[in-house]
């Protein structure tokens, strides 16, 4: 993985709460045995008409969405099931942060394995950012803080362990690998 | 690296203290503690894997030159992507060929690391789910896992059992342990007895419309109160199926004698001086007197109603007998607009009541009711009567479809004209041809009404077995208590 210090560039908003994996990336989608190209299916069912064609309304399919880095969700984004997809689709369609006031517990600690950042922070700031699709914001991963351009902005915190992983581009496998000698202690105590 | 030797964290309570049943298995796992720089070393007991989790977690082992650490402890079978009609002779027809690659790259990818395989056609071949209990390979005390968010439905056996995603699907493989922070604990404590005709369906979607669809988000749920004593170990399951439901990873119930009897002579069951010495582990596993959950919510299972969903996730329920919620009574505007997203999706007026909203489809299986107990519930009340609309009955696995023909149970939803279809996730997940068309609306018994979940478009009111069956019999959502009255 790539090393993560600072993620600059603008938001795409999707305001609703409660927004779940499987609209994220629908089931469908899941018949693959690799990674590659999953952004073409990221919300595909909120995004694309029946026949294929984007909705022009949709915030992804808007023009100031293009390129945008940084996805802003309403509250418990990522909720529902387990599907590693969901970050998948997320990073190759260019996303590198999610910020909401509270993101599910399965997809965090999936995100956090493809170097895409879950950002949580305050009310205040995220109403703020809901309210200004395409802002271009700083998520500096060093500093634990979101600045917006006029130069406010919020604290959030992050895991120490995923923080360093992050910024070092460090895998968890490798961490676990190297703990062989404890494990094969734990297993011989039983 | 951070070392994962300094500055641990001191134990939030002295080894002596009274603790929990989470806390008995967390710590009976920890290869290595948590600290403020390192996550917790936490020992995987038990490892379930399937076709749709697995294929990039067997690359990345593949990538790296890795072997599955501990082969006794990882077993995997294909319920997902797998067809449920019947097999012309002898070959099974996938929804498309995408499913069918999926499912033999689980076969090339078990037999390639030597893992255990119950494929389509082997007699304990199921939901994932339904197979570990079933086969007695999850116990009590020990950690499950699995790249399914209905890992949860293990903790029913006071298992602490979770979901993760296909990162640490390898990283269990490769190591057989995970890098975890501790969750906190919340005790849902259910008084008083269930009425006649409340299913512990009813139950869980009661807790999450209580406690919110992120109510849990951080907390393991521990399932407390004479209502829970009261549950069979299959309704358990049922409950704790739902957890994720609430945010919560893992739900559990304390083991007791209804535990022990349901484990007693399953095939992977410890056996003879193993299983006494088994038992008087999981004997000492319920929370001690004066342990403490961070959390508790008290709910009165004595005025519990069935339930049913109404808009597009579990917290969105009301008693079968209720009506549509009416977004212009709620005060918060984010509630409001949440609550109109989803009527509108749903096509579904405020204020009317639910009871005799057309359905055009019924499901009845899944992970979450798809056992045996869930299937006599929809038989009893299909037997003698004639469904309306489409209606497939899915056994969880291949085990549940046996015994249920051994109890003709096959011939009273046949006779119903229900369709009696081969063991898999089915209409739940709808990506193995098993689908409802968009706008359609299923009464369905599985664990999600997101949109889209059940097909795109499609439209899901969760219930339970006989509140399924009792609407297929009448084609419109409709109350069990009072079919044939």
């Amino acid at each position: 993985m790539e090393p993560i210090r600072v993620i600059e560039g603008r938001t795409v908003v999707l305001p609703g709460a409660n927004i779940d994996t499987d609209q994220i990336i629908p089931a469908r989608f899941l018949k693959v045995t690799d990674k590659k190209g999953l952004g073409a299916a990221l919300f595909a069912d909120w995004r694309y008409e029946k026949d294929g064609t984007p909705r022009p309304d949709f915030p992804l399919n808007r023009p100031e969405a293009k390129g945008a880095r940084v996805l802003v969700a309403g509250d418990n984004f990522g909720c529902g099931s387990s599907r590693e997809h969901a970050p998948w689709a997320l990073v190759d369609h260019g996303i590198r942060a999610v910020v909401s006031t509270s993101i599910a517990d399965i997809f965090r600690a999936n995100a956090l394995k493809n170097g895409l950042l879950p950002v949580v922070i305050d009310a205040g700031t995220h109403q703020r950012l809901l309210a200004s699709p395409g802002a271009t914001v700083r998520i500096d991963l060093a500093a634990l803080t979101l600045t917006l351009a006029d130069g406010t902005g919020a604290p959030f915190s992050i895991d120490a362990f995923a923080r360093y992983c992050l910024m070092n581009g460090v895998d968890e496998l490798g961490f676990l690998l190297s703990q062989g000698e404890a494990i094969d202690a734990y297993e011989g105590s039983r | 690296m951070p070392s994962a030797e300094s500055s641990e964290r001191s134990p939030r309570r002295h080894a002596l203290s009274p603790r929990t049943l989470f806390e008995k298995v967390w710590d009976a796992h920890l290869v290595r503690p948590e600290t403020a720089e390192t996550p917790a070393v936490l020992y995987v007991d038990l490892h379930l894997v399937h076709e749709v989790t697995s294929p990039q977690a067997f690359s990345a082992l593949r990538e790296r030159g890795l072997r599955v650490r501990r082969l006794d402890r990882t077993v995997a079978t294909m319920d997902h992507s797998t067809p449920t009609s019947a097999p012309v002779d002898g070959h099974y027809r996938f929804g498309d060929a995408q499913a069918e690659a999926q499912v033999a790259k689980l076969r090339q990818n078990c037999a390639e690391f030597g893992v255990e395989l119950h494929p389509l056609g082997d007699p304990a071949q199921g939901i994932v789910h339904v197979i570990g209990p079933e086969l007695g390979l999850t116990q009590p005390g020990m950690t499950v896992v699995c790249g399914d968010s209905h890992t949860a439905t293990h903790g029913a056996l006071g298992a602490l059992a979770f979901g993760i995603g296909t990162s640490e699907v390898g990283h269990v493989l490769a190591t057989q342990c995970l890098l975890q922070r501790r969750p906190r604990t919340l005790a849902v404590r259910v008084e008083g007895k269930l009425a006649t005709g409340v299913a512990a369906k009813d139950l869980i979607l009661a807790v999450i419309a209580r406690i919110g669809v992120g109510g849990g988000t951080g907390h393991v749920i521990e399932y407390l109160g004479p209502a829970v004593r009261a549950l069979s170990m299959e309704e358990r399951m049922t409950v704790c199926n739902m957890s994720i439901e609430a945010g919560a990873r893992a739900g559990m119930v304390a083991p007791d004698d209804v535990t022990f009897q349901y484990l007693s002579g399953r095939p992977r069951a410890p056996k003879g001086r193993d299983w006494e010495r088994a038992l008087a582990a999981w004997r000492s596993l319920p929370g001690d007197e004066g342990a403490r959950h961070d959390r508790e919510v008290r709910i009165d299972g004595s005025a519990l109603e069935p339930m049913i969903t109404f808009g597009t996730n579990p917290g969105q329920a009301i008693p079968v007998t209720g009506r549509v919620p009416d977004p212009a009574r709620s005060g918060d505007p984010a509630a409001r607009a949440a609550l109109e997203a989803a009527l509108r999706y749903m096509g579904l007026e405020p204020g009317r009541p639910i009871l005799g909203q057309k359905v055009d489809v019924v499901f009845i299986g899944s992970c979450t009711n798809g056992r045996i107990e869930d299937l006599r519930a929809a038989a009893a009340v299909m037997k003698g009567r004639r469904v309306k609309v489409r209606s497939l009955v899915v056994p969880g696995s291949r085990a549940v479809k046996s015994q249920a023909e051994a109890e003709g149970l096959d011939r009273v939803f046949r006779e119903a004209g229900a369709e009696w279809r081969e063991p898999g996730c089915s209409m739940c997940i709808g990506m193995n041809g098993d689908q409802i068309g968009r706008g359609q609306y299923c009464v369905a018994t599985s664990n999600r009404n997101f949109e889209g979940r059940q097909g795109a478009g499609g439209r899901t009111l969760l219930a339970s077995p006989a509140t399924a069956a009792a609407s297929a019999v009448a084609g419109a959502v409709a109350d069990a208590r009072r079919v044939g009255a």
